[in-house]
């Protein structure tokens, strides 16, 4: 009951931003909470630096080989059998591309 | 001079030596360490006066980084994220030794006798033999399941018998490694364990390993007493056939949090503690939490068990009382609460609040914040009364 609450509030809250800030990219604020979510939460697996751990390393050299949409999906909608989630619950297109965005390398760090 | 006072000079010797390298003379019983992990350094504590003792820099990547203590408790063994292996002098609180040892490595653990230090690695997948002394390479033992194919190895832990014992993420193997001629480790393997351990236990008294499986519902267990008994499935099917959540972040098996005859795990994919009945090793029961459990640890007495949460969850804290399984506290600490640290007779605990900065000190009678320390984005805390602990 409660985390069917919780996650159903969590989903209103992005579905609001997601409406809020779309056409424009992530604010400054929501880009900082990305840049600590990616080393920090995705880092949990993946390294902070995120050469790599549990899941694979996510730099430019190895991620370029893959179209966008495929890693765009891979990102949202998770992996089923690998440990890798879907983040669909907690992060709107406009965040995926800013992040596929810090991890293909187009915008600096 | 007389010879007198010649003796009592060489014995002062060594004191002004210490002394003077900025070194103290006192025992270690009180201290530790914990991780900042994104400025690689180490933040020195001590639990009498709950308070800081200065930092160490220059450890690298210490993202999931662990520690283990030399068996006087003096020197702290990091194991960094990059693969680094620093041997750190709590007295002196100066790095003694550092190597690069792989390029990408999850935890350790030191051997019975205390000679050597063993080091988990990811890639190259397996395990790598030290000298604690001299942090010299002794053994290697690379986790090649099949011709070319090297596992990520986890839950490595330190066995009697001078044993080390770890889990291969890859290939669902346990392996024991009998340690009694050092550069040569005997490796026995225990193969179709279950499908991706994530991490491994010993019970206190050296006898049972626990593998956590991610890939299925369930634990694998193993006798060290009776190892041609093979493994055996533990708490198969704990999910009910339950929808599993997706996990954000990996459970941790650190410890045997166990109070009388039950021992309480996290279970993966749910928001709930599994609890065993220790003798028979069946499900006793299930408690429902705040979210998925990633460190499940007992106070020292058993009386209570202390629960913290992955993302994104990982804001709480649940205190469980043993007598009868109920959630007697939730506090919020903050944001990213990464691990719990008992002190050795459990009246207080640690935590460290990530996103906070803070390192915070609860009083486990009253359940209350007795202390808040500063620290740059901690995460693991480590007491040196961990060096007379097999698995730890
Ligand atoms: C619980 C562990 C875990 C977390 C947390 C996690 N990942 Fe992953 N991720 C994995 C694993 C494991 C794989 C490899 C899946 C496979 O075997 O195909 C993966 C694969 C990927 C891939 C594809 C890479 C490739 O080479 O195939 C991308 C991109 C990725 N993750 C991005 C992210 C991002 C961004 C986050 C944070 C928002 C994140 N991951 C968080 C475990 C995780």
């Amino acid at each position: 009951m409660r985390p069917c609450v919780r996650s159903g509030m969590a989903f209103a809250a992005i579905l609001g931003f997601t409406l809020t800030v779309q056409a424009a990219g992530p604010s400054p604020e929501r880009q900082r909470y990305l840049d600590d979510l990616l080393h920090e939460d995705c880092g949990a697996c993946h390294g902070m630096t995120l050469k790599g751990g549990l899941g694979p390393a996510l730099l430019p050299q190895r991620l370029r080989r893959y179209p966008r949409a495929f890693l765009r999906a891979t990102i949202l909608q998770g992996r089923p059998g690998t440990p890798m989630p879907p983040w669909r619950p907690f992060l709107s297109d406009a965040d995926v591309d800013w992040i596929l965005d810090r991890l293909l390398g187009v915008m600096k760090p | 001079m007389s010879t007198k006072i010649l003796l009592s000079l060489i014995c002062l010797w060594p004191l002004a030596a210490l002394a003077e390298a900025g070194c103290e003379l006192r025992g270690t019983g009180d201290l530790g360490v914990v991780v900042e992990r994104a400025s690689g350094s180490l933040e020195f504590i001590e639990t009498t006066h709950d308070r800081l003792r200065g930092r160490v820099e220059g450890l690298g990547d210490l993202s999931h980084a662990s520690v283990v203590y030399s068996r006087d408790g003096r020197y702290a063994y990091v194991f960094g994220r990059d693969g680094g292996l620093t041997q750190v002098d709590l007295l002196c609180r100066r790095v003694v030794k550092r190597v690069m040892q792989a390029g990408n490595s999850i935890g350790g653990a030191i051997s019975q006798d205390g000679r050597l230090v063993a080091v988990s690695n990811y890639e190259p997948g397996g395990v790598r033999i030290f000298d604690a002394r001299t942090l010299d390479p002794v053994a290697e033992i690379p986790a090649e399941y099949a011709p070319g194919r090297r596992s990520k190895t986890v839950g490595l832990v330190d066995a009697p018998g001078n044993r080390f014992v770890f889990s291969l993420w890859d290939a669902g193997e346990i392996w024991v490694a009998d340690m009694g001629d050092p550069a040569h480790p005997r490796v026995r393997r225990f193969k179709g364990i279950g499908k991706q351990p994530y991490d491994g236990l010993i019970t206190p008294d050296g006898r049972y390993y626990i593998a956590g499986l991610f890939g299925e519902d369930g634990m694998a267990l193993l006798d060290l007493w009776n190892l041609d008994a093979g493994v055996r499935r533990i708490l198969p099917h704990y999910g009910r056939g339950e929808q599993r959540l997706p996990v954000y972040k990996m459970p941790h098996l650190e410890g045997w949090a166990v109070a009388g005859r039950r021992a309480f795990v996290p279970a993966v994919g749910h928001h709930e503690v599994l609890v065993v009945d220790t003798d028979d090793w069946s499900l006793a029961g299930r408690i429902p939490v705040y979210g998925q459990p990633v460190f499940v640890m007992a106070r020292p007495d058993g009386r209570q068990v202390w629960v913290n949460f992955a993302f994104p969850d990982n804001d709480t804290v649940q205190v469980i009382d043993t007598r009868d399984m109920r959630i007697v506290k939730t506090l919020k600490p903050g944001r990213a609460v990464l691990h719990m640290e008992f002190e050795p007779r459990g009246e207080a605990v640690w935590l460290s609040v990530r996103d906070r900065d803070l390192i915070q000190v609860y009083d486990t009678a009253t359940l209350g914040l007795v202390k808040e320390l500063p620290a740059r984005k901690p995460s693991g805390i480590f007491l040196t009364d961990r060096a007379a602990r097999t698995g730890l």
